[in-house]
């Protein structure tokens, strides 16, 4: 009870705070709600589910394309945009979905690395639709004469959409195909002597997945107006793994934790080394490298100490104190 | 006729290199069931310390290849030793995702030390080419293509002639049979690292050698095996070699056919379209088990 009142406070804590970030923060914030979705589509596979998808990067691809088209060449409104962005996304999905969840095993690993530089080299070369390398600009959501043409409004946005998909993710283990998930990560072959068709099952987790990746990649474009193969390199994807784990495989608060921390990171160690740069000039310039071993060594270090992610921390630490 | 000459010779010399790369990958998987992302940093750091001792001590290159080995196999066991023994018995996706946080890490080491732009290699081989009938050919191709030859034989060698190669096949085959005959399993991972990071490594320094230089890029190929072991069959070793070849034909030749036609870049992504294509007909390779069961 204390919990839950403790929870709400929050939230509405959270839907205060807008007004009085700056600029720099909201991006950061903004970017946070966009990763919180992107993850938790891949904690539905991945943590719930038992498959690998590489594929996230590439899902997000897809969402922001197909914002750009929707909402550049068509001029739907924005509540129309970002479910199709995700149905377009989960579609391309189920082409990589199909030939390779037939197989027992982790072979969607590999057909969504396929499907990753597949997309990056059609996002380079079809440049009717997507500009190309030079990219494409996605005008601002819409609702009639109202334009959400910054962070703050934007804000609005993303929050209530990662709220409403994560109490769909939450929601869906208590159901049929949420328990189908979790038999067919625990045991393949028990869940298929259950009666659960383990190949529709897997491809529907997929689907989904990709599904919150095409909404993730939608709201991203439209938040960053501007998008171009290069915003959607393979480093992206493994971010996304990297979120599920730190912050706890098929656990939503996880999910949360685990985005929040992988998208803040960067923005920390950025301030650290501004912050050191007067003792040593060079970091600045080792600043991606940097970036890229600490993210590669909390993983490591996660795995090897706390396999369960965060979200296991904080649960032992819940039972301790309540 | 000699453009296809040309690109399917260029094809087999990039195919070996795919080949020992991708035996690493396969024989990490077969002993140990792990999928390893971070084979294309063993390369790419391969390279890179070749060229350096190379450069630092002034010693041959068939000198430095030779350290560069063993600084690989120090390596190989350090990290099996440090990083992938504490995931024993973990399920299959936390061990992966350790082999992609460690191609994070290895990736920021090689970035730290050695800065992200193009180094440089010490010229290894002469630079006329080689006639073969009316194709001129670098003699850098030609060392390469019989490095890997000469690597391959002898690696086949060790796993049918010795007692630590039939341990290796016998662990293959089954863990269990394997650590109930005496057989230290652990071993068999730790060798099973140590002679991964090494090819991939020889693989890198041969690359580099051809290129003239060492850079980022290399880590792709890392990547790009994982086609090659696709069509090979995941678990043959034959396959990864067969595989290799055959992927780096088709990626020459696609390339040089269609990049006119679809403006660039089709080498890159052709060995992955191969492989949705093997999914979709074929998911247990050319030469793999059973293993790849319809679920």
């Amino acid at each position: 009870m204390i919990l839950k009142v403790a929870f709400c406070l929050l939230l509405l804590a959270l839907f205060a705070l807008p007004p009085f970030l700056s600029s720099y923060w909201l991006d950061v914030i903004c970017r946070t709600g966009i990763a919180i979705i992107g993850a938790m589509g891949l904690n539905l596979l991945t943590g719930s589910t038992g498959q690998i998808s590489l594929g996230n990067a590439a899902f997000l691809a897809v969402g922001g394309y197909a914002t750009a088209a929707l909402a550049g060449r068509f001029e739907l409104p924005f509540f129309a945009v970002i479910p199709l962005a995700g149905l377009i996304a989960a579609l391309i999905g189920m082409l990589f979905g199909i030939p390779s969840l037939r197989l027992r095993g982790l072979y969607l690993a590999m057909a969504t690395l396929a499907a990753h530089f597949i997309v990056a080299f059609v996002a380079t070369h079809w440049e009717s639709v997507t500009g190309g390398v030079n990219g494409i600009s996605v005008p601002a959501p819409k609702l009639a004469s109202y334009e959400l043409d910054d962070d703050r409004k934007l804000f609005y946005l993303i929050y209530p959409l990662a709220i409403l998909l994560l109490l769909f993710a939450r929601n869906l283990a208590r159901t049929r195909p949420g328990r189908a998930f979790v038999a067919i990560r625990d045991q393949d072959l028990a869940a298929e002597v259950s009666g659960i068709d383990v190949y529709r099952y897997k491809l529907l987790a997929f689907g989904l997945s990709s599904f919150y990746a095409g909404v993730a990649g939608s709201l991203l474009a439209y938040q960053a107006r501007l998008i171009s193969p290069e915003n959607y390199p393979i480093s992206l994807a493994i971010d996304y793994l990297g979120m599920i784990i730190i912050g706890g495989l098929g656990s939503v608060l996880g999910t949360v934790l685990g985005a929040t921390f992988i998208t803040l990171l960067p923005e920390l160690l950025r301030l650290a080394s501004s912050a050191a740069a007067s003792h040593y000039p060079g970091l600045v310039e080792l600043f991606a490298s940097l970036k890229m071993g600490v993210f590669g060594l909390v993983i490591i270090l996660f795995l090897v100490f706390e396999p369960h992610g965060m979200a296991a921390r904080i649960k032992s630490f819940q039972r301790r104190w309540s | 006729m000699e453009f296809f000459l040309q690109l399917t010779l260029n094809g087999l010399v990039v195919g070996g290199i795919y080949a020992l790369v991708a035996l690493g990958f396969v024989i990490i998987f077969k002993s140990s069931g792990v999928l390893n992302f971070a084979q294309g940093e063993f390369l790419m750091l391969g390279a890179y310390v070749s060229l350096t001792i190379m450069s630092a001590f002034n010693v041959p290159f068939w000198a430095a290849f030779a350290l560069t080995l063993l600084f690989s196999v120090v390596l190989g066991l350090l990290l099996e030793r440090v990083v992938l023994r504490p995931m024993l018995g973990q399920p299959a996706i936390s061990v992966i995702m350790v082999t992609l946080g460690l191609s994070s890490v290895l990736k920021a080491v090689v970035q730290g030390f050695w800065g992200t732009d193009t180094r440089p290699m010490p010229a290894v081989f002469r630079t006329d080419p080689v006639m073969l009938g009316p194709l001129p050919v670098s003699r850098g191709y030609l060392w390469s293509l019989g490095c890997v030859v000469v690597l391959l034989v002898l690696l086949n060698l060790f796993f049918r002639r010795t007692r630590v190669g039939l341990a290796m096949r016998a662990t293959a085959s089954s863990q269990q049979v394997a650590s109930s005959m005496g057989i230290s399993v652990r071993h068999v991972v730790a060798l099973a690292w140590v002679i991964a990071a090494a090819v991939s490594a020889a693989g890198g320094m041969l690359l580099g050698a051809m290129r003239g230089g060492a850079d980022g890029s290399l880590a792709f190929y890392g990547l790009k095996v994982i086609p090659v072991v696709i069509l090979g069959g995941l678990d043959s070793i034959t396959g990864a070699i067969a595989g290799g070849l055959i992927i780096g034909v088709l990626e020459n030749l696609s390339g040089g056919y269609l990049d006119p036609l679809l403006g660039g870049g089709v080498k890159d992504v052709a060995p992955f379209v191969a492989l949705v294509v093997i999914l979709m007909i074929k998911p247990h390779g050319l030469f793999g088990g059973s293993h790849a069961r319809r679920a």
